[in-house]
């Protein structure tokens, strides 16, 4: 972990997030939600608003997934916390998954026999039902209740949203024509920060620990 | 000889300038008003409604991966393509090959407006008013020989004025072809304008084909180069991706992309709410096209 000025600064903007209460997270990607809606709905998203919004939706969803792997590296390597967002992140993404999954099967396909027919016969729609599939037990089990009562095993669970977000980039990779460089970046980010958890901690002297 | 082909459009199908421009925000009033009623409504399709595109879908959502892969992309990033001067070179199986400048094209053409409905192989749809002039004038100015059966066309390759061309998406120049008698049906056209406008750089400018029974990736744009050839040309999508992109690529409902239903379309223009509708073989050109495939297997020629 690093020392000196990083660490004042780091120190600094831990304490700051200590004071952030997480409806601010909420707040800060439910309200583009109902602002993406509202465009879609008035012409705001061009030509074909169903796709915009699906794909909108679809991205985020992927996004906050990312965002939520970030932040156990980023506390290990760098003393960053800002772990007590996780759970809004994480839930944040369920919900963009959803989303996103309600567009395409009611604005976008609008027929549920032909949803049926899409997750069994498209595999880059299998793959991404399955991702929303592993989410589920997740979402349920985001509430302290659950985490009391599972102990141990919840974060056992938990790692599930490794294979989530990566099925979830496959997804990506697969619906787009032609070889497109966006889903592969957002891939070889979803690898390395996984790698990361690859990292085994180094055993610290008595010189790493913090002075207290 | 122009005026092969009679519209079953006519003129006044097509939306004046003052209501095309307002279109959209009308289109919202109408969903804000009908709500979520529009959800299982879905489109009658009956031809005296088929109603052309605003020229603002027509021009700002557009697959020219040259210039990005987003649909906004083109309209953003194809102004730098310089379209004056325009030569297309003719060569291969013509009795007179050269370098033919696009004024000197337009002199000996004549212009006539065609409305065509236009699917995506995305399956997306819209209705298009082009102006422009049968392929089979300018080939026939050429001079095909007897021993060509194919026509390969290239799109203009300039990495200086096309940032999409940095990354391969796709092997450039994009490449497309035709068998002869698709090439020289009467609704086979090279475009010049929409909506009796100069065509805008994102459309194709300053000539394109279109082919409305095929997928819209056979209506290559911004051409540089028509080739008259006896064996059947590579073409770009199918080189990509031969599983899922044929050479012929006709809008064909029953042949499923191996990643989606091409059963049927959105077309656009009709807002969040809007319903799907039947895609129709040849893309409802099958009066006039389907004699060109008789007894052959679309689903393995597709």
């Amino acid at each position: 972990m690093p020392g000196g000025p990083v660490k004042v600064i780091i120190d600094g903007i831990n304490s700051f997030a200590r004071r952030i209460p997480t409806w601010v997270v909420y707040s800060a990607y439910l309200i583009p939600a109902v602002w993406l809606f509202y465009q879609g709905v008035y012409g705001g998203l061009g030509p074909d608003p169903v796709k915009a919004l699906e794909h909108e939706l679809g991205k985020t969803a992927l996004q906050l997934l990312i965002i939520g792997l970030c932040i156990a590296p980023l506390r290990r390597f760098t003393g960053l916390n800002l772990i007590r967002f996780r759970r809004a992140i994480g839930l944040l993404g369920f919900t963009y998954v959803v989303l996103h999954l309600l567009v395409w099967a009611f604005l976008d396909v609008q027929s549920l026999s032909r949803v049926a027919q899409d997750i069994i016969k498209r595999p880059y729609i299998t793959i991404g039902i399955a991702a929303f599939v592993l989410l589920l037990p997740l979402a349920a089990t985001s509430n302290n209740w659950s985490v009391r009562k599972l102990g141990p095993a919840w974060r056992k669970l938990h790692k599930l949203t490794y294979l989530a977000v990566i099925l979830g980039g496959i997804h990506y990779i697969w619906l787009v024509k032609g070889i497109q460089i966006e889903p592969l970046i957002y891939m070889a980010v979803i690898l390395g920060l996984l790698s990361l958890r690859l990292v085994k901690t180094p055993k610290r002297g008595p010189s790493a620990r913090p002075n207290r | 000889m122009a005026h092969r082909w009679i519209n079953t459009l006519k003129e006044s199908d097509v939306t004046p300038e003052a209501a095309f421009l307002n279109r959209r925000q009308l289109m919202a009033g109408a969903v804000a008003g009908v709500g979520l009623a529009g959800i299982s409504g879905g489109r009658v399709r009956a031809e005296g409604e088929l109603q052309p595109n605003s020229y603002e879908d027509i021009t700002t959502y557009n697959n020219y991966y040259e210039f990005g892969t987003g649909k906004g992309d083109p309209a953003r990033n194809a102004g730098a393509l310089t379209t004056k001067p325009w030569t297309v070179k003719i060569d291969g199986l013509v009795d007179k090959p050269g370098d033919y400048n696009f004024e000197d094209i337009m002199k000996a053409m004549t212009i006539e407006e065609r409305i065509y409905r236009f699917r995506c192989v995305e399956a997306w749809s819209m209705v298009v008013p082009w102006d422009g002039f049968e392929l089979a004038d300018l080939l026939e100015m050429a001079g095909v020989q007897s021993a060509a059966k194919y026509v390969a066309f290239e799109t203009v390759l300039r990495p200086d004025e096309m940032p999409g061309v940095r990354f391969p998406v796709l092997d450039w120049p994009y490449v497309e072809g035709l068998r002869l008698d698709e090439a020289m049906h009467p609704l086979t056209i090279m475009a010049t304008g929409i909506y009796g406008k100069d065509i805008p750089n994102q459309n194709g400018a300053p000539l394109r084909l279109v082919v409305p029974w095929k997928y819209g990736f056979k209506s290559i744009k911004s051409i540089v180069r028509i080739t008259l050839t006896d064996s059947e040309p590579p073409t770009s999508w199918n080189k990509a991706n031969a599983r899922e992109y044929g050479f012929y690529s006709n809008v064909n409902p029953e042949v499923s992309h191996p990643r989606w239903s091409q059963a049927t379309e959105r077309p656009l223009g009709g807002g969040l709410f809007a319903g799907r509708q039947d895609t129709l073989m040849f893309n409802g050109y099958g009066d006039e096209v389907a004699s060109l495939y008789e007894g052959m297997d679309l689903a393995k020629n597709f």
